[in-house]
């Protein structure tokens, strides 16, 4: 069923009648173009085919958009997540041998103390160490009877006042067989990772739009060839090229913001239903959308359409031209 | 409004007609005849721009046909109501709206309506007109083509055949409809084989004949 847009737009087009004309020139023409005129649009016959290829593509290009938008939005989250985490944080390794780890833990524990931009050093108990290296060696670990290096877990605060250069040496001179880990070497290939997951995103949207115009394109060169006949008649009794291009411009951007709006709803509808991040923990099921987030698919549909009418008025004006 | 200077046309190296010279001036009223294939078709085609001279040159209002752009050429058949021989429709319309649709096209629509009743009663289409195209039968497509040519009030009006699929009597309803239209101002130019016709508007109109024949354009008065 054809939704009835038109008298909503009417109304819209009334209010901005007192705006002034230099503000809201773009914005009527654009409400003008939408809200049509009824009786051009039907000079165009309605052609079921192409009017459901329209529908089906356009739906189906904005679910996939939904995904592609809740992926790079949650790569944009977890590079954030990572890279403030692992900033955050930092650990020393100490190795000494049996006798002085205890001294060595405690000079270290001191200079960490002293130490501007560490809020907090708590060296790691032998449960702790056990769970770590359980996932690794098993439960049933002798740790007593291993050479483990004692861990000391260093938070930062987020002054940016740590210098771990700085730590180091004074490491070096005071406790040498400390060995200081600020994460560099993890965090630059997991941001690294999340950017690209996120160009992904961007490109796979940048696909999507393109294979919606490309199939919007088509439909509507099938629907100017299917109505050759029609568009002989509107031409003899002298429409422009522009008046008949218009009818089905605005037909197949109707078509297309509908669409997309069912298929962004549905994709909406598909991201609330997976699992929460909280339960399960992985990476794909923090897909979603939060925050600021969720006013990007309403833009979906909207783009759908600016889409299909770049689209269909190219190949409306390009296949008139030819007809000519 | 129209004119033909040398104006010749040929298609896949044979020449239809050549050095066709006349003019359609305000109140004119033209029959062209001629027999079957001597281009009594396309001379009016020449004149509502649907084809380019190859040879001469047609202007409309002062203008090369052949060097107007599309929206020129749109604007120029807005004041040429045209009654094709086939008769052209959308056939997804009814009687009705296909009548107005020049005006339609035009933006211009508000302004037939209070004409159309009028001018469907005219034709003798009025129980018709909610009707589709291909529901009518021959003469009802020929009077309903009638009224679409002049629901705008067309400063030229080209007809092609109007009189084929029409009994006698709908026959003088169309010509003196056309003559009367003629009166006001309009140029007329009717392609027929029908002399009847011709002999019957001789009481009514000073018309000029223009004889197609053998690629030559002919002239002559009202007698026949």
């Amino acid at each position: 069923m054809r939704p009835q847009i038109t008298p909503v737009l009417a109304q819209a087009l009334a209010l901005l009648a007192h705006a002034p004309a230099q503000v809201t020139w773009q914005v009527r023409r654009f409400l003008a173009f939408l809200a049509g005129d009824p009786q051009a649009d039907r000079a165009v016959p309605p052609t079921g085919f192409t009017a459901w290829l329209t529908l089906f593509t356009a739906g189906a290009m904005a679910f996939l958009a939904v995904f592609a938008v809740a992926l790079s939005l949650a790569t944009d989250r977890l590079a954030d997540r990572w890279g403030a985490e692992l900033a955050r944080t930092a650990t020393l390794r100490l190795s000494a041998p049996e006798g002085q780890m205890q001294a060595q833990t405690q000079a270290a524990l001191r200079i960490l103390e002293q130490t501007p931009g560490v809020s907090e050093a708590r060296a790691l108990t032998p449960d702790e160490n056990r769970q770590l290296l359980e996932p690794w060696l098993g439960p049933d670990l002798p740790l007593e009877t291993l050479p483990i290096p004692q861990l000391i877990a260093l938070t930062l605060d987020d002054s940016g006042g740590f210098d771990a250069a700085g730590l180091r040496a004074r490491l070096q001179a005071e406790v040498p067989g400390a060995v200081l880990d600020d994460h560099t070497r993890w965090r630059a290939p997991l941001i690294q990772a999340a950017g690209r997951l996120r160009t992904l995103g961007i490109v796979a949207l940048l696909l999507i739009a393109a294979s919606t115009a490309a199939m919007i394109t088509l439909a509507a060169q099938a629907a100017l060839a299917a109505n050759a006949q029609v568009i002989r008649v509107l031409r003899l009794v002298g429409a422009r090229d522009i008046y008949i291009a218009r009818a089905f411009v605005r037909r197949f951007t109707l078509r297309a913001a509908w669409g997309a709006a069912a298929g962004t709803v549905a994709g909406v509808i598909a991201v609330l239903l997976l699992p929460s991040a909280d339960t399960a923990g992985g990476f794909l099921t923090g897909l979603g959308f939060q925050g600021l987030g969720w006013l990007v698919p309403p833009f979906i549909p909207l783009l759908a359409a600016v889409t299909a009418f770049a689209a269909t008025r190219s190949a409306a004006l390009r296949t008139l031209r030819a007809q000519s | 409004m129209i004119e033909f200077d040398g104006v010749g046309y040929g298609y896949d190296g044979r020449t239809l007609f050549s050095g066709l010279s006349m003019s359609l001036a305000p109140g004119a009223f033209h029959f062209l005849t001629g027999p079957s294939g001597a281009g009594k078709t396309t001379l009016l085609k020449l004149c509502y721009a649907e084809l380019t001279a190859t040879q001469g040159r047609v202007s409309l209002w002062g203008r090369d046909a052949s060097a107007m752009d599309r929206d020129a050429v749109a604007l120029a058949r807005r004041r040429i109501g045209v009654v094709h021989q086939d008769c052209q429709f959308l056939d997804h319309l009814p009687v009705a709206e296909n009548i107005l649709l020049p005006l339609t096209v035009a933006g211009r629509q508000a302004e037939g309506e209070g004409n159309l009743r009028e001018l469907l009663a005219w034709v003798g289409l009025s129980r018709q007109a909610v009707q589709r195209p291909p529901e009518l039968s021959g003469g009802e497509r020929q009077r309903a083509a009638l009224a679409r040519a002049v629901i705008t009030s067309p400063d030229v009006i080209l007809a092609d055949e109007p009189t084929g699929n029409l009994d006698w009597e709908m026959s003088q309803r169309l010509l003196t409809l056309l003559v009367e239209l003629n009166r006001m101002g309009k140029a007329v130019l009717i392609a027929t084989h029908d002399l009847n016709l011709i002999r019957a508007s001789k009481s009514m109109v000073p018309a000029r004949i223009l004889r197609l024949r053998d690629g030559r354009l002919q002239q002559a008065g009202a007698d026949l």
